[in-house]
């Protein structure tokens, strides 16, 4: 298997575009991709596309092939990924897969999702059938209702409190005001987070990751030919993708997810390194809980320290492991099948040197973790410097 | 049909089709033979560890009561 790393990075802006189209916020984001690569659509060999609605969304199919057409790439494989939020980290993990195994050299990876068209109660519909339509979701659980149910019992088993889930809500609001890219560039306080309206119990309106708009997108290629197009390649040294139950129901313990553990091991076995060499991740927030659940099961703490962890500092942007710089899901914004590449993207900003007031100290090692549903999908993914 | 409260929350932003119904409680019943199952909890308000039994199913939604 050949190393990949990654050369190119593009993104919009995360947020509600009345006036822009699902296609020209995935185009936008591939442009300014290869451009950060100085590489041309027809150099393109093959096109991968997370998007988890798009038919529901905005009822346009066969996107793929479609968003390729308008980038100019050609006659290639051009194919959509959907694994719910995991989506375009799905498609990432099988692009790179194939780099590494040998069938093309240079793939562009595209992450979209156009949500602000529908109303709240219609996009929540849409989100719920991530669950299972014939157990959970006909019993009318929401995505927020899942995630306050995984709340409830690990504040039942744990002691984790609403401090606690709203001092993950607090700092990833600080990051995200930081960054020119997020959707709610906004700082909110602790009294402000725990007295939001409420969404479903435990959890506030200031608990849940934001319906936005947005597209992402990243260039690969073996790193034996990165040197072509880049002088600071992101290498990606650990990289898994797995599966659980997608009723919660289902699940034996939901106050853990077994995707992300036992995609976490791979991911660090495949890398050579353990969870204490990891300097800074981008975890998956769409919920507050689900944060802190996060930083447990990639093993950051141990299995019920995660509400300690979250109120303690040592994830801030000057912490001993920053977590979420860019604002994360809550405050960046969570156009669902973006976030996984856009998740890649800001961790190769860190490794760069290039994320401005939000750059981190030490920034050779970075770590993505994209969940889809309530944790049917994880894809962990570990990225460092050349 | 009894069981125990796992988890549950109550719901004030639902999906379009039970818009009518919010705030409702939500919840996951552990039942006697150990499977779980996501059900509506109906009148008195549940807490996790309290004893509940199935009043009726509507739609196909198990509505689950405290006991």
């Amino acid at each position: 298997m050949r190393e990949v790393a990654v050369i190119g990075i593009g993104k919009t802006a995360f947020g509600a575009f009345p006036d822009r189209d699902l296609r020209s916020l995935a185009v936008e984001a591939g442009q300014v991709c290869l451009a950060d690569a100085n590489v041309s659509p027809s150099q393109i060999e093959a096109f991968y596309l997370g998007n988890f609605a798009g038919p529901s969304f905005v009822g346009q199919n066969h996107l793929a092939p479609y968003i390729a057409g308008a980038i100019g790439i050609e006659h290639v494989p051009c194919t959509r990924f959907e694994a719910a939020c995991a989506s375009s980290g799905s498609a990432f993990f099988h692009a790179v897969s194939s780099v590494a195994a040998g069938i093309y050299d240079l793939v562009l990876v595209g992450g979209v999702e156009k949500m602000t068209s529908q109303s709240t109660p219609k996009v929540t519909e849409i989100l719920a059938g991530a669950g299972d339509m014939m157990g959970e979701g006909r019993a009318g659980a929401t995505f927020p209702a899942l995630f306050a149910m995984i709340a409830r019992r690990h504040m039942y088993q744990y002691g984790t409190t609403r401090e606690q889930l709203a001092a993950v809500a607090v700092k990833n609001h600080a990051n995200g005001a930081k960054n020119p890219l997020a959707h709610m560039r906004k700082v909110i306080t602790m009294e402000q987070a725990l007295n939001g309206k409420p969404i479903s119990e435990p959890l506030t309106v200031y608990d849940c990751s934001l319906i936005s708009d947005g597209a992402a997108a990243v260039l690969i290629c073996p790193l034996e030919r990165a040197s072509e197009f880049t002088s600071k390649p992101a290498v990606i040294r650990g990289i898994a993708q797995t599966s659980d139950h997608v009723a919660l129901d289902e699940k034996d313990d939901i106050t853990t997810f077994r995707a992300v553990k036992e995609a976490a091991k791979r991911a660090y076995k495949m890398a050579g390194v353990t969870a204490s060499d990891i300097q800074f991740a981008e975890v998956h927030d769409c919920f507050t809980i689900a944060e802190i659940v996060a930083t447990e099961d990639l093993g950051f703490v141990q299995k019920g320290c995660g509400g300690p962890y979250a109120i303690s500092g040592r994830t801030s942007l000057t912490g001993e492991r920053p977590i979420n710089t860019s604002g994360g899901l809550k405050s960046k914004g969570h156009p669902v099948g973006a976030t996984g590449v856009a998740q890649i993207c800001d961790v190769v900003q860190q490794i760069r040197g290039d994320a401005g007031e939000r750059q981190v100290r030490r920034h050779d090692l970075g770590l993505a973790q994209n969940l889809g549903g309530s944790g049917a999908t994880a894809v962990v993914t570990i990225l460092g410097a050349a | 049909m009894t069981g125990t409260v796992y988890t549950e929350t109550v719901v004030f932003a639902p999906p379009e089709q039970f818009a009518a119904d919010a705030p409702y409680q939500l919840g996951i019943v552990e039942l006697e033979t150990g499977k779980r199952l996501t059900v509506r909890i109906l009148g008195e308000r549940v807490a996790i560890g309290d004893a509940v039994e199935l009043a009726e199913t509507r739609n196909q939604i198990p509505f689950f009561q405290k006991i």
